[in-house]
């Protein structure tokens, strides 16, 4: 295995809604930013490969024009994924390990606000029994929270106390949408949006962007003071047909982890890609985190959102903190589809 | 990110995409259909001997092709469920109400549909349900209009 790390990341200042940029004009700046961070020009970097959907963006091939935000020229190799950035990184990661890139630029993007991304989302689904009935993504995540709730995995109290947390990290997070939480007695005397879920349990809608640059070797200590080195990564996914299996768990999640090495040594710091409160215990469970680590510090993708995104954001915000020296082992999580059903984690290292 | 220059300077314009084609169904999911159609329900027996209600093509679990087609029944029990408040253009009912997984009977699996009810307060996990038939026979799904309450708790 070749030595690949994250020496670069750049995010946008996420919002609810950005009209007045189109996604070239949204991504563009993130791109500028996270080569200007290590002064390096896209000739130098070997291959480009994006996450995006066509469902949001309302056109077909939409990312080719999103290529523009990485200019015209010179001629690139690239790819792209209709899935979250997490996983155009992970195919960056293969191009790398197959010999055929030292670098990469990776990147995740959607602007969600143009539709009704609730009912957007339920494209997702299978078209035979699912997709017909146009179920929204909340009232999908209540019956995962309801399971939990009937078979006392969580409570409400629970619920809102990941809520309360994670916003609360998020003052410190200046690309965060939402910061700052009421205390948990008062989320809770809110009303339901879609019972069992309340507002303070579901993940904004966001439009923003996320870039990470990858180098192999040397390149990335050319790049980065402390590398936050790759040290393993695998996606697995449970059926899509989740009226067949049990939701209060995350199987292909806890085997991603095992995959990836997770439990080859203590972790410090966690992100998990959690769009739902109670989904961030399913996680904490699958992959066995115990009250000593420290989970979404950025406050995760209940601060902000980004489709497409906040899978790669999270493996942004690991390698950040453990670039700038303050963690030295971590692990970040993205998913995909609903109710936790693809799921790809990453093990994240400094030198020490 | 650039601040808005002038946001009543922007263009509106409504986009409406379609996605217009048709699928076949094949023989286990066009069967379950077509048994829609005669107000039956279907199942299939996997490797194992569950019936997976509504059926599949494959095993879950083995990924074996899977042909035991098995009778379930129009009733069955709310394994959970969520309120859906806001009702988008696209679902099954126009009215609030609750999206569920439902079990019917003899199914070893639950299958997503919607029960038509007032109120939250009137659905919960363990209640029983039956299926509401379109007054008229229509091809697949939709001859299956919802589920509604039963007496009774599973």
């Amino acid at each position: 295995m070749r030595d690949v790390a994250i020496v670069s990341v750049a995010q946008s200042e996420h919002r609810r809604a950005v009209p007045e940029l189109n996604e070239v004009e949204m991504v563009q700046p993130i791109i500028q930013g996270v080569l200007e961070q290590i002064g390096a020009g896209i000739s130098e970097i070997d291959f480009t490969c994006s996450g995006s959907s066509d469902y949001l963006a309302g056109q077909a091939f939409s990312f080719v024009m999103t290529l523009d935000a990485v200019g015209a020229w010179p001629p690139i190799a690239e790819s792209h994924v209709e899935m979250d950035g997490a996983w155009a990184l992970y195919e960056a990661w293969l191009k790398i390990q197959a010999g055929h890139a030292d670098t990469a630029l990776v990147y995740g993007y959607s602007k969600a606000s143009p539709g009704d991304l609730p009912r957007v989302l339920s494209r997702q689904l299978d078209p035979y029994y699912y997709g017909p009935l146009w179920p929204d993504s909340v009232a999908l995540a209540g019956l995962q929270a309801r399971s939990m709730l009937d078979a006392g995995a969580i409570t409400e109290a629970e619920m809102a106390e990941i809520a309360h947390r994670s916003r609360t990290a998020a003052e410190s997070n200046p690309h965060a949408q939402l910061k700052g939480s009421p205390p948990v007695e008062e989320l809770l005397g809110a009303p339901y949006v879609s019972d069992p879920l309340r507002r303070h349990d579901c993940a904004p809608i966001t439009d923003g962007a996320v870039a990470v640059v990858l180098a192999a070797g040397d390149r990335a200590r050319e790049w980065s003071q402390r590398p936050a080195w790759i040290r393993g990564i695998d996606h697995r996914v449970d059926s899509h047909n989740f009226g067949a299996r049990d939701i209060t768990r995350a199987p292909s999640a806890g085997l991603a982890a095992r995959r990836a090495g997770l439990g080859d040594g203590p972790v410090q710091v966690a992100e998990l890609c959690a769009p739902f409160t109670h989904q961030e215990k399913i996680l904490r469970n699958e992959l066995g985190l115990g009250d000593e680590v420290v989970v979404n510090p950025s406050g995760g993708a209940l601060s902000a959102n980004p489709v497409m995104g906040a899978g790669l954001i999270r493996l942004g915000e690991v390698a950040n903190r453990i670039s700038a020296g303050e963690f030295d082992r971590g692990v970040a999580h993205a998913t995909s589809g609903h109710l936790l059903q693809q799921n790809l984690i990453t093990v994240l290292e400094g030198d020490s | 990110m650039a601040e808005s220059p002038d946001a009543g300077e922007i263009l509106r314009a409504p986009l409406t995409i379609g996605y217009d084609f048709q699928r076949t169904t094949g023989p286990v999911i066009g069967a379950f259909f077509t048994a829609l159609a005669e107000r039956r329900m279907l199942g299939i027996r996997d490797t194992g001997g569950r019936v997976v209600c509504p059926p599949v093509e494959y095993d879950p679990e083995s990924g074996e092709p899977l042909t035991d087609m098995v009778e379930v029944g129009t009733e069955g029990t709310v394994r959970s469920w969520s309120w859906v408040s806001r009702v988008r253009e696209g679902q099954p009912l126009a009215t609030p109400h609750a999206l569920a997984l439902i079990q019917l009977d003899g199914a070893d699996t639950s299958m997503l549909h919607v029960i038509d009810a007032a109120d939250p307060s009137e659905v919960s996990t363990g209640a029983r349900v039956r299926v509401r038939w379109a007054p008229e026979s229509v091809d697949g799904f939709g001859n299956l209009v919802c589920f509604e309450l039963a007496e009774g708790k599973g």
